[in-house]
């Protein structure tokens, strides 16, 4: 019979153990249960906030539920122990049923840590630590009006940002006289503030909290200094208690400021009890990061199977996006000792703050401190944990090399093979190497799947590209993201492809460059393709493209389509109002207004398509493109002419650059928007170009978005006249089109431009590759081959027959049906 | 090697001319009041039919879905939900619960004919 290895705790720690128990020897010998208090198996707590914006929690997960069973392991969740005897091996749980162990593994991890503040137990207090804390204050959040978070370090003001991000007014209250003083010095600290203050965040500093005030449910705090804040609903975030309360009542060591004490082979007083994770004290602390855990258990494994190793401590550098602001540090961040050299670049306007710390002989980097921008984090880290010789101009690390390879001459072609890359996973460069040229992991996923690195928190992903593409690079080759098994060529080759060979159907693109038949991937691509080459009608390659531009018009339920006549910047007259619900009255199509200021009319059968749009387009109307990856919609507010506010015509301006790019086809849909004023009645920051009216003329934003991942859209050129701003745009999007992946919208076009907003600032305002001009040509030719496609179809019968249902009978789909709602109708479920 | 099980054809149904049908493209057509969807392969010189109902949610669209090859075998996705189906045995690439019917094919005399059991 095999010996049973009890584990307590099913946290990040106790399901790396249970990873690694599956993959070692040990599941030969033992059987393991674990026991987990949460409801949910271990999730993924690093990302928590992710929870609070909406991902459901088993997405989270970090395995299945399914997992353990698949692979031999009892997992028992919301049980949580009680504790522990000894003497007979055995431990009770809440259920008062005993287990008996032959190991016993302490996981219990930690808990948030909550000062012991006068009136902490009120309504409306929280922690932010699980996925329940998380439910809590999501149902309590409707009953406030203003929140504060006690904590200015990581998580509190992760927790912060959730909160605002629910449209609550939220400070953050902080001991010290900075923000994350285990991370940043006071000048990085500054930068960060401002920046947090940038998103309407108050930051107090220096403030001692001494009372909860409010008669049942938070109402305010009262701080030491005198002052008070009013807030109904309070976070506590001040740090992490390691869960030893088990080990405590079971007479194990425990360190008086908290945590278990192992030695570093994870291993308690006790010979049968070993404990991991952030629940324990080794080298005298509290490892409160992910990787080091990790590290543990798999320490602890290698042990248990009778190897010896050892926990050596772990690198705690640490590099998070915060509020939209990259912040990093690495090694010795803080020190402070006169025999260094330090190198700092600061640049409050961008908010930006970089430091970096030297031995004294400028030979070696110890440390330093990215806030702003981090891109260079990675090798910086690396350099500090390799002990390399820095070059000679180790400042161009943080300016950017002016005129070399790579950043101050170091790239990851001369990191040694036994440099950690992924810490998460502890994978190191001479692995990852091993899986690109001998396994033949000649892509990203690939070397995730073969090594598991870049699977932790992903910070190490952009140094396994690197990786890869030096690689490549060093064997005369390329990595490039090819469409799919048809066309061994990325977007933009076959958009070089198609126009310079003026190629001008999908056969001729695959008999000449491509294989087989094509699929769902290249054909819908190459339509977008063509139209945003050619702007020819794309009814003459129907077949290819996805059902909405197939049939002009959206594929709704029950397979009938909407209509969507474009109405340039929400304007329209009475007239055309009208005409439009004759349309709907007479074809009996449910209206409804849509967010891009316009009509949208449901029901249309695909033969009665053409009829409708007929009568539409004898009224003046033309397509509104709502179905193509393609101009939108020019949202706009209601401007100078009427609005007591507005400083300029908005409306002219939406509708002038509406009509410039209406049916423009693009790699991803494109929407506008035009302000009068700072107020954005428009939304045009939510939007892919954005125009708002300053007392000096236009300032032009770009790459924003709404829906699941909302973007505001940020500032490329201030105070432009029309014409300007025009130029601009056109340049702007000529470049998008050229260049953006397939389905890429502009916000992630820019988020993995290399350069970023910087280099785009330099393509489009100030020229830098000298296409500036060739981009405004190419824009106006697009603009001028532009037909309405509607009205090409309704004014040819060939065309027009292709709306039809069935090809051998004048029959209409019995499938579709409809039940009323609300004086109109819908389409009855299937 | 597993075999496809051929059903026995008791009638071809005359659907439409080939001319009414699109290049390498899908159309419904109604026989015997089911709808069938046809799709014309034009450059493999091949035709294939299935059932025109998407098993996923019910809708009737697999004609109107963009056709194609995964590895030299046909295929077909369902434009609502992109669900793609193998037009030699109707089994779901993407999703292994669904199945569309296929139904066999033949062209004469410049007419599509569907072979129904």
């Amino acid at each position: 019979m095999k010996k049973r290895i009890v584990l307590i705790g099913n946290g990040m720690t106790g399901y790396k153990f249970c990873e690694k128990f599956v993959a070692s020897s040990l599941v030969h010998e033992y059987e393991l249960l674990v026991f987990g208090e949460e409801p949910h198996p271990a999730y993924d707590r690093v990302h928590l906030t992710s929870y609070y914006t909406g991902t459901v929690p088993e997405e989270l997960l970090l395995a299945p539920a399914g997992w353990y069973a698949e692979h031999g392991i009892e997992l028992r969740t919301h049980e949580r122990i009680t504790s522990i005897d000894r003497n007979s091996k055995t431990i009770i749980s809440e259920k008062n049923l005993s287990y008996s162990y032959d190991i016993l593994i302490l996981s219990t991890g930690s808990s948030a840590f909550v000062p012991p503040i006068e009136g902490v137990e009120k309504k409306g207090v929280f922690v932010y630590r699980t996925f329940d804390d998380i439910d809590k204050i999501k149902a309590y959040i409707p009953n406030a009006k203003k929140a504060a978070v006690i904590g200015g370090g990581l998580l509190g003001l992760e927790a912060a940002k959730a909160v605002l991000d629910d449209g609550l007014p939220t400070s953050i209250i902080e001991f010290a006289p900075r923000l994350m003083p285990r991370q940043l010095d006071p000048q990085g600290a500054e930068i960060l503030k401002s920046k947090l203050e940038e998103f309407n965040l108050e930051v107090m500093l220096n403030k001692s909290t001494k009372c909860i005030m409010g008669n049942g449910s938070v109402q305010g705090l009262e701080f030491n200094d005198g002052s008070k804040l009013d807030t109904d609903l309070l976070v506590i975030s001040a740090g992490i208690r390691p869960r030893d309360e088990l080990a405590k009542q079971a007479g194990l060591e425990v360190h008086p400021r908290g945590g278990i004490v192992v030695n570093s082979k994870m291993e308690t007083a006790d010979p049968g009890i070993f404990a991991i994770g952030e629940c324990v004290v080794v080298h005298n602390m509290v490892w409160g990061l992910v990787a080091p855990c990790y590290e543990m258990a798999e320490v602890l494994v290698q042990n248990l199977q009778g190897d010896s190793k050892e926990f050596l401590g772990f690198d705690l550098s640490s590099k998070l996006k915060l509020i939209g602001t990259d912040v990093a540090s690495f090694g010795d961040a803080l020190v402070e000792d006169k025999n260094i050299k330090t190198i700092v670049y600061e640049n409050k306007a961008r908010g930006i703050y970089k430091r970096l710390n030297l031995t004294a002989d400028g030979k070696y980097l110890l440390g330093g401190i990215l806030v702003g921008e981090a891109e260079e984090y990675n090798m910086l880290k690396q350099v500090v944990n390799n002990k390399m010789v820095l070059p000679e101009n180790p400042e161009d690390f943080i300016l950017g090399a002016r005129g070399g390879e790579g950043a101050a001459g170091i790239s990851v072609g001369d990191l040694p093979d036994a440099a950690s890359i992924c810490s998460c996973e502890n994978i190191s460069k001479g692995q990852i190497m091993q899986a690109i040229e001998q396994d033949g992991a000649e892509a990203l996923p690939l070397i995730k799947k073969c090594t598991k690195a870049g699977t932790g928190c992903g910070g190490c992903v952009p140094m396994l590209d690197d990786l890869l593409t030096h690689y490549m690079k060093s064997q005369g080759r390329e990595v490039r993201k090819t469409i799919c098994e048809h066309f061994n060529y990325t977007r933009q080759e076959l958009y070089d492809l198609i126009k310079v060979n003026e190629i001008k159907t999908f056969n001729d693109l695959l008999a000449t460059y491509g294989k087989g038949s094509g699929c769902e991937l290249c054909k819908p691509l190459t339509a977008s393709l063509l139209a945003s080459i050619w702007n020819d009608v794309i009814v003459k390659h129907d077949t290819i493209q996805d059902t909405n531009d197939r049939f002009l018009a959206n594929i709704q339920q029950r397979g009938v389509y909407s209509v969507v006549p474009r109405i340039p910047g929400g304007e329209i007259t009475p007239d055309k109002l009208i005409v439009i619900g004759q349309v709907a009255k007479k074809y009996d199509l449910y209206t409804k207004i849509t967010g891009g200021q316009r009509i949208d009319l449901f029901g249309a059968r695909v033969d009665q398509l053409p009829n409708i749009w007929e009568e539409l387009i004898d009224a003046g109307f033309e397509s509104g493109h709502a179905y193509g990856k393609a101009l939108r919609t020019v949202k706009s507010c209601v401007g100078s002419t009427w609005c007591r506010f507005g400083m300029d015509d908005s409306v002219s301006f939406a509708i002038e650059v509406e009509n410039r790019y209406k049916g423009l086809r693009s790699p991803h849909k494109l929407k506008g928007g035009v302000s009068g004023c700072v107020r954005e009645c428009a939304e045009a920051r939510g939007k892919d170009f954005g125009i708002i009216a300053t007392d000096k003329g236009w300032n032009l934003f770009v790459c924003g978005n709404g829906g699941a991942n909302p973007r505001h859209a940020d500032l490329l050129a201030s105070d432009l006249d029309k014409e300007t701003c025009v130029r601009y745009l056109d340049r702007f999007l000529m470049f998008y089109i050229k260049t953006a992946g397939p389905l890429t919208r502009t916000s992630k076009w820019l988020s993995e431009l290399e350069g970023g907003l910087g280099y785009l600032k330099d393509v489009i305002v100030k020229d830098s590759l000298g296409i500036g001009e060739k981009l405004e040509q190419e824009m106006k030719e697009l603009i001028s081959h532009y037909q309405c496609e509607w009205t090409t179809v309704v004014r040819n019968e060939e065309m027009r027959k292709k709306f039809r249902h069935f090809v051998n009978s004048d029959q209409i789909d019995e499938n579709i049906k409809y039940v009323p709602m609300r004086g109109q109708k819908m389409p009855a479920k299937v | 090697m597993e075999t496809q099980t051929i059903t026995e054809v008791k009638e071809w149904i005359k659907a439409a001319a080939v001319e009414d049908f699109p290049e390498n493209g899908g159309a419904a057509v109604l026989i015997n009041g089911e709808q069938i969807a046809v799709f014309n392969f034009t450059n493999e010189g091949r035709w294939y039919a299935t059932q025109n109902q998407c098993p996923h949610k019910g809708e009737m669209a697999i004609s109107r879905g963009l056709t194609g090859d995964s590895e030299g075998h046909p295929k077909v996705a369902c434009p609502f939900h992109k669900r793609t189906f193998s037009l030699e045995d109707g089994k779901c690439l993407t999703d292994e619960q669904y199945q569309l019917k296929t139904y066999p094919v033949k062209v004469e005399n410049g007419f599509v004919f569907i072979g129904i059991e």
